[in-house]
């Protein structure tokens, strides 16, 4: 479980940890083919078609050339086998350049120059300034005096922000030669990939230190791919190298997400299997039979008596081939092509780049556009996701002092200026501990600015705040920090930094002001961790109202307090702080347990409210995607109070009489269980009449009641459209979107930060924002955007637009298949049942791969609406949400057609080329050309829009048809030499084609017609009025709304009573709430309700 | 995601803001109405007017298209007989097939055909054969094209199988389709003087140049255990044997005519055809029928009435279909694009704006 490193030491860990070689690579040369192609293989289409294709080099019984089926496999398998060496090739390339990229490291006590490679656990390498780092380091020694670096961290984890890195206590003050012979043992858990944490020990060997062991945190380490910066040289210690570093751990393919199609696309390719079986089990009895009773009597067939023993499986293995055609080959190829294109399309949007920073939307994932148009949740993360996560500064609060509210800006409030020039001690205290209480770095500019590097953004505006406030936090060097304020320097050493963890709620610094060496425990957090610890007799109240008021306005608060330490205190305290730094278990939990020790009898000082704005056309996306049917939950790790004051003021929920907002809460098991009822019980009354109910919860009651009610949280969360999770840790915010999945719902999961990395993967979509929190959460996820808004358009634009093109091409792949394949099935009816192919191998081949797929690839273009109607009625969305468009019913009708138009084209070529004319090549062209007659038929009409392309591929393609078969019919050694010539001279065959056209898209027009006019579905009404030119929409338009949190201030009642239960409203809501669209359409209905609430 | 990582960090490392700046517009994507997906486009409406327009149009082109197909195919004189049955001599209706196959029986046979109308030359002479799988597996495959076009090809009698050939070498032309040629032959004459039956370009005249070698003579043929069908001129090359050309045209159809003639002369109307046949062909061991078929020809081809009351049944339809429709729109109109169709548009209580 351990790993004792000894530094330095050049032979006793080479065996023992890898080299540092870094290998991304799936395959070597040697295993490339095996391994690809068993990979390939383990699809069951793939294996499907192998198997054909296997059987058609038989030749008793091929129908056809065996190229027909091997070509078309061969070609698909090479183009993805070819895809993945490619990839595997660039992986190989970058391992090599990072692999062989030149560093220094000691190796028997001089400094060499060696590839990266060769790095072994225990070496030390040196880095300079702007160097990347190779693999994972243990500070031992850096340029600067107090033992300092600089990293930028971005590779890993996408923050921007220069992180500081120290050398551990026990190697301070070594002299840079003697870094070269030192020797020790450090003490560390085995690699894993948290890039947050690493517990470890370092004991140096004499002559260097006593034996003392010294505590290692992530603090003292550099992992690799970061960057040195600010820093003229560091040198460390390898711990972990090549693929076992922490980056290597976290690196993993993720697993691929099957969309909700693919799966019924699966579904469907099954059903069609059963189908083929059961025909060629039929058609091969009835073959055997016929061949029994009626062929031996053919004597011009001249069966032999006694067949060989597999003679009864000639039959049905003929049929067999002969149906294969059924499942198209081609279908893998043509959904790959057209999502990796809906994915550029994604990419090249120029409305969905975010013109501030520049940044394209991108679709990572290119396989599941489609899931997006069928989005039912979204879970959604608060702070940079709906809000811009830049934080101001507006109002605080000091010593019951209210600044900042006549003009919403403390900044600019004449009576907290005049108190900062009158140095009020009060808020001088305040200021103070808004510059120095957190982890910013100020760095200088050349201009002489200062620039502060925060890793929160609340800190960088109070930082900024108590900077124009004439508090300015000038230069921190090592443990000494100065600020200046109104000219006059002050001098304070950083003695500890209590660091703020999610379970704490607050952070602290113990300062020593050098000026009268007090020691000083400065602190801030959410009130909820700070007024309780407030010193008896303090008066809290006005604190307390201070942080409701702030936190109805939407404002982030956080309480500012500050306390006195006397210096044995300090001491006493820093021993324990000390020890439980240096433990290797539960370190964290030690460490929280000793802070609270010296966090208590605070002082408080005040409260800070920081804005942070709502991003534009937040409330807007919200509201559309709403109509659309779509359900938002908002998953925060902020207080309940901002997260529903954030809600209210993006249309998130409606306030008072038009929606409820139930409260879960409770610290017990019991309460929980009755606050989980009462708010069931409310939904249900509730559920039948349209009302905008909303829960909210809070991390702790969610935890009992994902623990311990999860039947009835899941009942709750089916009912509830709008939920408000409030201080959740990312575990529980994954836990939440597999809760909704294992209702079968399609989630998507969109965030910014670090935080929602575990719900974004674990989500059927996961939607990352390219925020100013880094792009932790947009590389793990599927699709990136810059801005929240662009949500809707990703949604309801390329989803839907995705998702109806697939449906399409999805089923008119089987469709076609399914004609040329039911004809087989007829000819054979009248060929004796013997497995004769109508069509030669060549005419079936290019029908598949080429005839039938150039038209309907076109089909990427069609929009049937246009995204401004779809932008004005989101409901539409339902018919891709309810899977409308792909499923065994429609699926149903295209089968039917396909059977239509076989009966069609076949019936009509056996009767007018029967006779003299019944030449069997003649008559395969003539049924072939009614084929591709009809198929250009039916993908006009079911085209709704005709751009250039679609003409030329749909038209273009029924001319190439004819060019390529003159092609051939101009080749004497081909079977077909001057049929095509020959029919064309024919009036009968033009007439026949027309005839074909005529019977077979007249009953599909009329149809269509019927139910375009008269039973139109909603998608076909908006299409006739938008292209009518009649009123599109009189209602629903969406206007863009400027709102500021302060003018949305509507008096919640919900907010305060705790105890009280809420009692339920009955008023008559919005009737256009999708709840009601939902059930007149009948997607949901109670019965699948009950059916998704079986446990989970 | 590896390089993507890789060049965000590279990037950063460089930190200038011009080069953040270049990198953006890199990244931004090219506009053209392709990748915004707006490239112009027309958008049908099946408006009653469009739909009614397209079926009365197809009616009203199908059913004067279908009149004149049928008024072709009535055009078409045609006078078909069967013969097996009747040319089998009474003392063997019992056992045709023992009359089939015996060599000595008297197999020739006369039919009297009258001519209902003045048949204008020329006037093709086809056999007709039912139940007779020309279609079947087994004996499509069973050919050699390679064979049959060059000398050269000879040997390839792969797929020839079981009439591959013979102890003394390759089978020319192999395999059952040409082993099963028919030979059954007629002789026409009226009013007891012989009419004359060019047999000349009865096969398709890219068979004779390019199908059918020139130097290629039949060889081994008919000579096995098994007797077929008719056997061959071994003097002539396959590239004359017409016969051969026209039954290797395979049938798609159980049921086929394969031309035998042509009559280059008219015959009057009201007047009797004496026919002499040599019935050899053995169809009786599967029930297959034999027929006789004499038959002009028009635009259309021979006599087939399925195109043009197919035309009749289709435009009828149609027009069927159109007046269908219309009667529709007048007795139950419904207004196109009505948002008060969409059901949250229904709402009385109205919208949130």
């Amino acid at each position: 479980m351990k790993r004792y490193v000894y530094i330095n030491d050049d032979e006793s860990s080479h065996e023992l940890y890898c080299d540092n070689r870094i290998s991304n690579r799936k395959y070597t040369v040697l295993n490339f083919l095996p391994k690809n192609l068993w990979e390939q293989f383990s699809r069951f289409m793939n294996q499907y078609f192998l198997l054909i294709a296997c059987l058609q080099l038989w030749s008793l019984i091929t129908p056809v050339n065996p190229a027909s089926t091997w070509g078309p496999l061969i070609f698909i398998f090479a183009v993805s086998a070819s895809k993945e060496a490619w990839d595997d090739y660039n992986r190989y390339l970058s391992d090599k350049k990072a692999n062989e990229k030149l560093v220094w490291v000691v190796r028997q006590g001089i400094r060499k120059h060696i590839q990266a490679q060769d790095i072994h656990v225990g070496n030390i390498v040196w880095l300079r300034e702007n160097d990347e780092v190779p693999c994972d380091l243990v500070l031992i020694g850096t340029s600067d005096p107090q033992g300092l670096c600089y990293v930028e961290t971005s590779a890993l984890d996408g923050e921007t922000d220069l992180k500081t890195r120290l050398i551990p206590t026990a190697c301070m003050g070594i002299d840079f030669e003697l870094l070269h012979k030192i020797k020790g043992v450090i003490e560390c858990p085995n690699p894993d990939k948290d890039i947050r944490r690493f517990d470890a020990n370092l004991r140096l060997f004499p002559p260097f230190i006593d034996n003392d062991v010294c505590p290692l945190t992530i603090k003292n380490t550099i992992l690799q791919s970061c960057y040195l910066r600010n820093t003229e040289w560091a040198c460390g210690v390898a711990i972990y190298t090549g693929n076992e570093t922490k980056l290597g751990m976290s690196r993993g393919i993720p697993e691929p997400k099957l969309t909700a199609m693919d799966a019924m696309i699966d579904k469907l390719t099954g059903a069609i299997f059963v189908f083929q079986i059961v025909v060629v089990m039929v058609l091969g009895i009835a073959g055997n039979v016929w061949k029994d009773t009626e062929a031996r009597k053919q004597w011009y067939v001249l069966y032999p008596l006694e067949g060989p023993w597999y003679e009864l499986l000639v039959i049905p293995l003929r049929f067999e081939l002969l149906c294969s055609i059924m499942i198209p080959i081609s279908i893998k190829v043509s959904l790959d092509l057209v999502k990796s294109l809906y994915a550029k399309f994604i990419d090249w949007d120029s409305e969905m780049i975010d013109y501030e920073t520049g940044i394209p939307s991108h679709a990572t994932n290119t396989a599941i556009s489609e899931d997006l148009g069928q989005v039912e949740y979204i879970m959604t993360d608060k702070t940079g996701t709906l809000t811009e996560n830049r934080m101001i500064f507006r109002r605080c609060c000091i010593s019951g002092v209210f600044y900042g509210n006549e003009s919403g800006d403390a900044l600019k409030d004449t009576r907290l200026l005049s108190a900062v020039a009158g140095c009020s001690t009060d808020v001088v205290q305040f200021l103070t501990v808004m510059a120095i209480c957190n982890t910013v770095i100020p760095i200088k500019s050349k201009t002489g600015a200062i620039l502060y590097k925060a890793q929160s953004q609340d800190e960088d505006a109070l930082v900024n705040a108590a900077a124009q406030l004439h508090m300015v936090y000038v230069n921190k060097n090592a443990n000494t920090l100065e600020i200046r304020f109104n000219s006059s320097v002050i001098k304070y050493e950083v003695l500890e930094t209590l660091e703020f963890t999610s379970d704490r709620k607050r952070m602290s610094v113990v300062v020593k002001d050098c000026q009268n060496g007090k020691i000083v425990l400065l602190s801030k957090g959410a009130d909820e961790a700070i007024l309780p610890y407030a010193y008896d007799g303090q008066q809290t109240r006005t604190f307390i109202e201070a942080v409701e008021q702030y936190a109805q306005l939407g404002l982030r608060t956080l309480c500012l307090a500050w306390r006195e330490l006397t210096e044995d205190e300090y001491q006493e305290w820093s021993l324990m702080f000390k020890e439980a730094s240096s433990t290797l278990i539960d370190r964290e939990w030690r460490i929280a347990e000793v802070c609270t020790r010296l966090e208590h009898d605070f002082e408080v000082l005040g409260v800070t409210a920081i804005e942070d704005r709502l991003q534009d056309g937040v409330p807007e996306t919200i509201e559309t995607l709403r109509k659309a049917g779509i359900n938002f939950w908002m998953l925060t790790g902020d207080k309940q109070n901002t997260a529903i004051q954030i809600a209210l003021s993006c249309n998130f929920i409606s306030p008072e009489p038009k929606g409820q907002l139930l409260l879960i809460d409770g610290k017990t098991e019991d309460e929980v269980c009755r606050s989980l009822e009462r708010v069931l019980l409310t939904m249900r009354i509730t559920s039948s009449e349209p009302k905008d109910v909303a829960f909210a919860v809070d991390g702790w009651a969610l935890e009992i009641a994902l623990k311990h009610y999860r039947k009835a949280f899941t009942e709750l969360a089916i009912l509830s459209r709008t939920a408000i999770c409030c201080r959740v840790t990312p575990s529980q915010k994954a836990q939440l979107v597999e809760l909704l999945k294992s209702c079968d719902y399609r989630t998507l999961a969109i965030g910014d930060g670090g935080n929602d990395v575990r719900m974004i993967q674990q989500a059927d979509i996961g939607v990352g924002i390219s925020g100013r929190e880094g792009l932790q959460a947009a590389r793990a996820a599927d699709y990136s955007i810059g801005k929240f808004r662009f949500l809707k358009r990703l949604i309801l634009v390329h989803g839907r637009y995705s998702y109806n093109r697939t449906a399409f091409l999805s089923q008119y792949s089987f469709y076609k298949s399914l004609v040329i394949c039911f004809i087989q099935i007829f000819f054979s009816f009248i060929s004796g049942v013997s497995g004769t192919s109508l069509f030669n191998s060549v005419s079936l081949m290019a029908y598949n791969v080429f005839y039938t797929s150039v038209p309907v690839l076109a089909s990427v273009l069609d929009k049937d609406l246009s995204e401004g109607t779809v932008m004005q009625h989101p409901q539409i969305l339902f018919y891709c949400q309810a899977g409308r468009l792909l499923n065994p019913s429609t699926f149903a009708g295209w089968f039917g057609r396909s059977l239509f138009h076989a009966i069609v084209v076949f019936v009509i070529t056996i009767h007018a080329y029967a006779y003299e004319k019944s030449e069997m090549e003649e008559l395969s062209m003539v049924a072939l050309s009614g084929c591709i007659w009809l198929q250009a038929f039916v993908v006009a009409l079911e085209t709704n829009s005709f751009t250039i392309v679609q003409h030329l591929a749909i038209w273009g393609n029924l001319v190439a048809f004819y060019v390529i078969n003159w092609i051939f019919s101009a080749i004497p050694a081909s079977g077909m030499y001057t049929i095509m010539f020959r029919l064309c001279r024919q009036p009968s065959y033009w007439i026949t084609m027309f005839l074909i056209v005529a019977a077979g898209m007249g009953p599909v027009l009329a149809l269509k017609y019927f139910r375009y006019t008269y039973r139109p579905s909603k998608i076909n009404t908006l299409q006739q009025a938008e292209r009518m030119g009649g009123p599109i929409l009189t209602l629903g338009n969406i206007e863009p709304q400027q709102r500021s949190i302060e003018k949305e201030v509507s008096p919640l009642s919900i907010s305060q009573p705790k105890s009280r239960s809420p009692t339920p409203v009955y008023e008559p809501l919005l009737s256009d709430s999708p709840n009601s669209s939902r059930r007149s359409l009948g997607s949901r209905s109670s019965s699948s309700y009950s059916r998704n609430c079986k446990d989970n | 995601m590896d390089a993507n990582g890789a060049t965000t960090s590279s990037a950063a490392g460089g930190g200038s803001s011009s080069k953040s700046s270049a990198k953006k517009n890199s990244r931004k994507p090219k506009y053209s109405r392709f990748t915004q997906q707006e490239l112009p486009a027309c958008k049908p409406v099946l408006t009653p007017g469009l739909v009614i327009a397209t079926f009365t149009i197809i009616g009203i082109v199908f059913i004067p298209l279908g009149l004149v197909s049928l008024s072709a195919s009535e055009h078409v004189v045609e006078i078909v007989d069967r013969y097996d049955d009747s040319c089998v001599p009474p003392n063997y209706s019992n056992d045709k097939l023992k009359f089939i196959q015996a060599a000595d029986t008297n197999k020739s046979c006369v039919r009297i055909l009258p001519v209902p109308k003045l048949m204008k030359k020329p006037i093709y002479i086809y056999y007709q054969l039912d139940n007779y799988y020309q279609n079947h597996r087994r004996y499509v495959k069973s050919r050699s094209d390679k064979q049959l076009r060059s000398k050269s090809g000879e040997k390839d009698i792969s797929d020839c199988t079981p009439e591959d050939k013979t102890k003394d070498g390759p089978i020319v032309p192999c395999g059952l389709v040409a082993w099963s040629l028919f030979n059954d032959t007629y002789g026409f004459s009226l009013d007891s003087k012989m009419i004359k039956v060019n047999k000349h370009n009865i096969a398709w005249k890219s068979d004779k140049d390019h199908k059918f070698g020139d130097d290629v003579y039949p060889k081994n043929f008919q000579t096995g255990g098994l007797i077929g069908g008719a056997k061959l001129n071994s003097s002539l090359p396959l590239s004359e044997q017409e016969d051969l050309m026209v039954w290797m045209r395979t049938a798609a159809l159980p049921t086929f005519r394969k031309l035998y003639g042509k009559i280059e002369e008219d015959l009057p109307a009201n007047k009797k055809i004496q026919v002499v046949i040599q019935n050899n062909y053995n169809t009786y061991s599967f029930g297959g029928k034999k027929k006789l078929v004499l038959s002009t020809t028009s635009w259309m081809g021979g006599k087939n009435d399925f195109l043009g009351i197919a035309y009749i049944i289709v435009g009828g339809l149609c027009l069927f279909l159109a007046v269908f429709f219309i009667l529709l729109y007048v007795i139950k109109p419904r207004p196109l694009g009505d948002p008060s169709y969409l059901s949250w548009n229904k709402s009385p209580s109205g919208q949130p704006n």
